[in-house]
């Protein structure tokens, strides 16, 4: 356990000195959201009719940027290896990455989601049903987005395959998050769906790492 | 099936095979290293040196064979192999954004970091950013990191790669004192390394 704590410090560490690249997907979604009211006009209805899927669409993109990166710098100076010499099971290493992730960029994105549903014109009783259920969605993403990360290592253009594999993955993320916050804006209960979700976490938690962990191995050798 | 001398190893190896890609790099291949001992890896580019020291480390899987440590199967546990191994690739693994003692402080022995340091003289640039520091002096951090943790074996792929002479001389004491302590070494050079006593494993290529 002192391990993993020691790997999630080096992440956060690792993040805070290349404080670029760790804003870049922060700054990308708000700049995303940011172009919608500009291309499909201002009127309050509509936006906050489409707010919550905005919201949820950008955030998924903006959590794939830093991705590439997660194990790639470390794939190349070799401190994959001893990462994986580390005493930990590949599968703990997997998820202390991941757990970097979420800190460094979910975390964020779900600060931000709430200014840019609120100038989206969300629906006030939406509002805090959409921050709840991103809470579940942005841990998914950086867990399914870990798996994508782990297997695409090594593969020549890696980047551009990590979207084609990442994205289908996370569609019932985006399918309960948003219904959940539609649900709450037409007055119905968001419960099914936040459960749904929260049933989806709970599956992702164990088989993300492992199939990571997994794939962390395969790249190594 | 070569051996060198057999007797009463701790890291013993027999009848180990490694497939890379679609190419057998070696079959049959044993060896064994007593506490204290040292294991040269000789033979020319690509007879599978480094490929053997990633095995010995559980980085890649052996296609057959058996490796012992201690009598006991050495790749049962991965995790707690990797607490034994202490290896050193050809990358020096260095972040360029962290500090020197940044560098060996987050994989999480604080306390051994200025030890380490001291061994392979680098004490006076413990705070600057490793992006400033020499191949050289790149290399002597990667070496500061196996006197992080204690692993009774240590894996080495052409550890003095870049070192100046005194630099190697430091290293060759961090040797000797890692053997007297009963720790095992196995390394893949084509430089005359201070290991006395040291068996030589040829891999033919």
């Amino acid at each position: 356990m002192r391990l993993f704590f020691a790997l999630l410090r080096r992440e956060l560490r690792l993040s805070l000195r290349h404080g670029a690249d760790t804003l870049a997907a922060v700054l990308f979604f708000l700049v995303t959201a940011t172009l919608f009211p500009l291309a499909i006009g201002p009127a309050p209805e509509t936006l906050g009719r489409l707010a919550p899927g905005i919201v949820y669409v950008c955030a998924l993109l903006a959590a794939l940027l830093p991705l590439d990166r997660l194990f790639g710098a470390d794939y190349e100076d070799g401190s994959l290896d001893l990462l994986l010499l580390s005493g930990l099971p590949a599968a703990a290493v997997a998820a202390a990455k991941a757990g970097g992730h979420w800190l460094v960029t979910g975390l964020p994105l779900l600060l931000a989601a709430a200014p840019i549903a609120i100038m989206l014109r969300i629906a006030d009783d939406a509002l805090p049903v959409l921050l709840l259920g991103l809470l579940p969605a942005t841990l998914l993403l950086s867990l399914l987005g870990t798996v994508g990360a782990a297997v695409v290592l090594g593969a020549r253009r890696g980047g551009v395959l990590l979207p084609l594999l990442v994205l289908p993955l996370t569609t019932p993320v985006l399918i309960f998050g948003v219904a959940a916050a539609d649900a709450a804006s037409g007055g119905q209960s968001a419960r099914p769906h936040l459960l749904l979700l929260t049933a989806f976490l709970a599956a992702a938690l164990p088989l993300c790492p492992l199939a990571a962990g997994a794939a962390l191995r395969g790249a190594a050798e | 099936m070569r051996r060198n001398k057999a007797g009463d190893g701790v890291l013993e190896a027999e009848g180990l095979a490694s497939i890379r890609g679609e190419r057998l790099v070696f079959a049959g291949l044993g060896f064994s290293v007593a506490p204290g001992g040292a294991l040269l890896l000789v033979g020319p580019n690509g007879s599978g040196k480094s490929t053997l020291l990633r095995l010995v480390a559980g980085l890649v899987r052996a296609e057959a064979g058996r490796l012992r440590w201690q009598g006991a199967d050495a790749l049962a546990d991965l995790a707690e192999h990797a607490g034994r191994v202490a290896y050193l690739g050809h990358q020096d693994a260095v972040k360029p954004g962290m500090t020197v003692a940044e560098n060996l402080s987050v994989w999480g022995f604080r306390d051994r970091v200025a030890p380490a340091l001291e061994r392979v003289a680098l004490t006076s640039l413990a705070d600057l950013p490793a992006k400033m520091l020499s191949a050289g002096q790149r290399r002597r951090l990667a070496l500061a990191r196996l006197a992080l943790r204690p692993a009774p074996i240590w894996l080495l792929d052409e550890p003095t790669l870049g070192l100046d002479v005194a630099s190697v001389a430091r290293f060759g004491d961090m040797l000797a004192a890692h053997r007297a302590e009963g720790g095992v070494v196995m390394a893949a050079t084509h430089l005359p390394l201070p290991l006395p006593g040291a068996a030589e494993l040829s891999l033919a290529a």
